[in-house]
């Protein structure tokens, strides 16, 4: 036989068997690799030191991030002198989800054994048959802190009573502001606006500055301004929907509001600025660069503008959401993949009770963070309460690295959380216009732009039922 | 394979005829070891294809009549379809997509013939000129959106600085439901506009001299010249090229999801494709997803037959 055909058919069965296994290996689903374990019938016992353990975690930080990655692997080191029989397989990503790739990963059962979603994943994350009940497994010895944990907070792991997830870090909406522009505009860096009158005021002195600096900014695009449009709400103490969720309920003097608001910092005192359609990190950037003087956002976007944006934590300062009515509660956790087995389950809450949920250890290592140059002292995560928020408080404040009175405002005020509505994506799809509108068109009309809001969104709203 | 070697083992084999099965079989094993090669590779790629591409279509077809809650996948005959039609932003999309295709016709079908002309007329700087038509082509789809997404800005933009320069009125550009999407035209016009001048030059360039010489002698101009010749010479590769930009046109995602975030003021950037994303990976509603996937595929497949047919009556 010749030996150039011999190679070429060699190639070519190689190709085609290659393939086929390929397939067989995309279509296969399971966490090979990860199943090494006993099943242990008793869900509320500690785990058993000698059952040998592999868990995979993702979240884990990047190479980019060296500090936060070297005090994730000193924390599995430390952990596995408490528990040796654990091995943690860590993946690593920034942002730790994204939304896409998520999706498709549950559509895949790709996920992680131990994997990171927002708050308002869970239904997505059910319906897709993708995270085991851990009821049974978590109690005051799993997690000794569980009963501090804000019920609030616990609420939104949990669907028919069961509990899905436990927290890794969650916010409060506020209003973040640009103390030096505040200063250059005449403006009292320690008194930021609560009220939109306020807000309107200091926007346009700060607009007054010119060489392009915007007054106030709001995202309007990828569904971002139908998620702060909902913020701007809950601060006026409005609803996106009636209780029940099958209605949209913001058609309301409150929810006018917040459009003429809009309507009236973007077109009669011009201080957004022209250009619109801005969506995360848009305003962050333009903050970073003290480009913009306030808009509504969550505590840890000034950690975004400091570490990744290059800004100066004494800069920024927050203050709480406009109206103090109520501000929009989000977050992150970990939720156990469908399919883990007993002791993978005690073992992935045994590590996140370690990093995440333990004063003093993994997150909460104020210490180590101040060492390390991490930030110490900005108002998030904040759920817990009772004893271990007050130690918490006394160990943020003996090593603040950050200046905790530009957060006092903020901290002060302590308005109440509220979740994010039901089916929240498919009403900020709509919102996203409703707010455009307002900020891209002069002759928009307030009432109709909501008028036409409401009805779209209860059009969606039965198609979903 | 197998029908062959049964085709053989059905011969009467006499006891004079040994030698010819046992040359047959030769000759068949030659055969197949002569072939074994190009049935590999077609296995590889009947493998992809069968993976990557049928599959997934299939399952597509499948899931249009699907629904996933809770872990639990049932047959909801049209349902689907039904949600999709009550969305709002449903005639809203096709709307858009229609507008940006007749729109990416006139400008994305007319400005590379023209160009195309252009080029094969020019007598000096052929390839210089050439490179440069087909550079953003060559660009990242990213780094070109980025670049025209500062042109358009309307405070410090280049295209507002070149008409406030020139006393000209200033647009909002993609910051207006009347301009945004003219604006994604625009751009995607220029992203991919190369690729079509060249097929159309090298198509010019293979119409014979000796038409225009003769068009010329019966006293044609540029314009003549290129209605009574260079048209119909390159009628087949413009029909084809027509055909091909309906087709990727109707599908845009990329251009506006990266310039207004998809939905653009008003939703007036939303196309159909970006409104799958949003039903799939924003809503996690695949069953609508693959509905409007369908409705998408249907259209199309509607629009190609519609073209086949009348391609074949004006032959």
């Amino acid at each position: 036989m010749n030996r150039d055909r011999l190679i070429r058919r060699s190639v070519a069965l190689a190709a085609a068997a290659g393939l086929a296994l390929g397939a067989a290996a995309c279509s296969s689903s399971g966490s090979a690799g990860s199943s090494d374990q006993g099943a242990s019938s008793d869900a509320a016992a500690p785990l058993d030191p000698a059952t040998k353990v592999t868990i995979s975690i993702d979240c884990q930080p990047p190479v980019t991030k060296a500090a936060e990655r070297k005090q994730w692997a000193d924390d599995v080191a430390a952990f596995n002198k408490l528990y040796p029989n654990v091995t943690v397989r860590a993946k690593d990503g920034f942002p730790c989800e994204e939304p896409a790739a998520f999706t498709a990963q549950l559509k895949g059962k790709t996920q992680t054994d131990v994997f990171y979603s927002y708050f308002t994943d869970l239904n997505q994350v059910l319906d897709a048959d993708g995270a085991e009940d851990i009821s049974a497994y978590v109690n005051d010895t799993s997690i000794p802190a569980l009963k501090d944990i804000d019920p609030s907070v616990l609420a939104t792991l949990k669907s028919d009573g069961k509990l899905y997830g436990l927290p890794y870090s969650n916010y409060k909406m506020g209003l973040i502001y640009n103390r030096k522009l505040f200063t250059q505009a005449g403006l009292d860096p320690d008194k930021p606006p609560t009220t939109w009158e306020g807000i309107r005021e200091a926007a346009k002195k700060i607009a007054a500055l010119g060489n392009g600096v915007n007054g106030y900014g709001d995202y309007s695009a990828t569904n971002q301004g139908g998620w702060h449009y909902t913020a701007e709400l809950y601060g006026l103490g409005g609803s996106m929907t009636t209780p029940d969720g099958k209605k949209a309920a913001f058609n309301t003097p409150e929810g006018k509001q917040v459009l003429q608001n809009l309507y009236d910092m973007r077109w009669t005192d011009n201080s957004m600025g022209a250009t619109q359609g801005l969506k995360w990190p848009d305003l962050m950037t333009q903050m970073s660069t003290d480009k913009l003087g306030l808009y509504v956002g969550a505590p840890d976007d000034i950690t975004y503008m400091v570490q990744t944006l290059k800004g100066n934590y004494a800069d920024y300062g927050m203050g709480p959401m406009p109206g103090g009515k109520a501000a929009l509660l989000g977050g992150n956790d970990y939720l156990f993949k469908k399919g883990s087995t007993p002791d993978q389950i005690k073992a992935g809450i045994a590590w996140i009770n370690f990093k995440f949920l333990t004063i003093g250890k993994g997150q909460f290592d104020y210490a180590r963070n101040k060492t390390d140059g991490l930030p110490v002292g900005l108002p998030q995560p904040f759920f817990f309460t009772g004893a271990s928020l007050d130690a918490d408080n006394k160990a943020k404040a003996a090593d603040a690295t950050v200046p905790v009175q530009n957060y006092a405002p903020y901290l002060a005020a302590s308005v109440p959380g509220k979740t994010e509505p039901a089916n929240a994506q498919q009403i900020y799809k709509v919102m996203d216009n409703a707010v455009s509108a307002v900020l891209t068109d002069r002759n928009a009309t307030v009432d109709k732009v909501l008028s036409d809001a409401e009805n779209q969104v209860n059009q969606v709203l039965a198609s979903l039922r | 394979m197998a029908a062959i070697s049964v085709s053989v083992r059905r011969k009467p084999v006499g006891p004079d005829q040994g030698r010819a099965p046992a040359s047959r079989r030769a000759a068949l094993r030659q055969r197949v070891r002569q072939h074994l090669t190009a049935h590999g590779f077609l296995l590889g790629a009947l493998l992809c294809f069968g993976y990557f591409a049928w599959y997934p279509m299939v399952r597509e077809v499948i899931m249009s009549f699907q629904r996933t809650k809770r872990g639990r996948t049932t047959w909801v005959g049209l349902d689907n379809l039904d949600h999709i039609l009550q969305d709002p932003a449903f005639w809203q999309a096709w709307r858009n997509t229609l507008l940006f295709t007749v729109l990416a016709l006139v400008l994305g079908f007319a400005v590379p013939f023209v160009v195309a002309v252009l080029l094969n007329e020019l007598r000096h700087a052929k390839a210089y000129l050439r490179i440069l038509v087909y550079l953003p082509v060559m660009m990242p789809p990213v780094a070109s959106v980025l670049l025209f997404k500062y042109f358009y800005d309307p405070g410090h933009g280049l295209f507002n600085s070149i008409l406030a320069h020139l006393h000209l009125p200033t647009s909002a550009w993609l910051n207006s439901a009347g301009t945004a999407m003219i604006s994604v035209v625009i751009a995607a016009t220029w992203m991919n506009m190369g690729g079509a001048t060249l097929i159309y030059l090298a198509a010019l360039q293979g119409i014979p001299g000796e038409l225009y010489e003769a068009a010329e002698l019966d006293g044609a101009g540029l314009l003549r010249r290129i209605w009574h010749v260079t048209i119909p010479q390159t009628r087949l590769i413009l029909s084809m090229l027509l055909l091909l930009q309906v087709v990727a046109t109707m599908q845009v995602f990329v251009e506006p999801y990266l310039l207004t975030g998809g939905n653009g003021p008003q939703g007036s950037t939303t196309t159909v494709v970006y409104l799958i994303y949003q039903y799939a990976f924003n809503f996690n509603n695949y069953g609508s997803a693959s509905a409007l996937g369908l409705v998408m595929l249907v259209v199309l497949a509607g629009f190609s037959a519609l073209y086949a047919r009348l391609s074949r009556t004006a032959d």
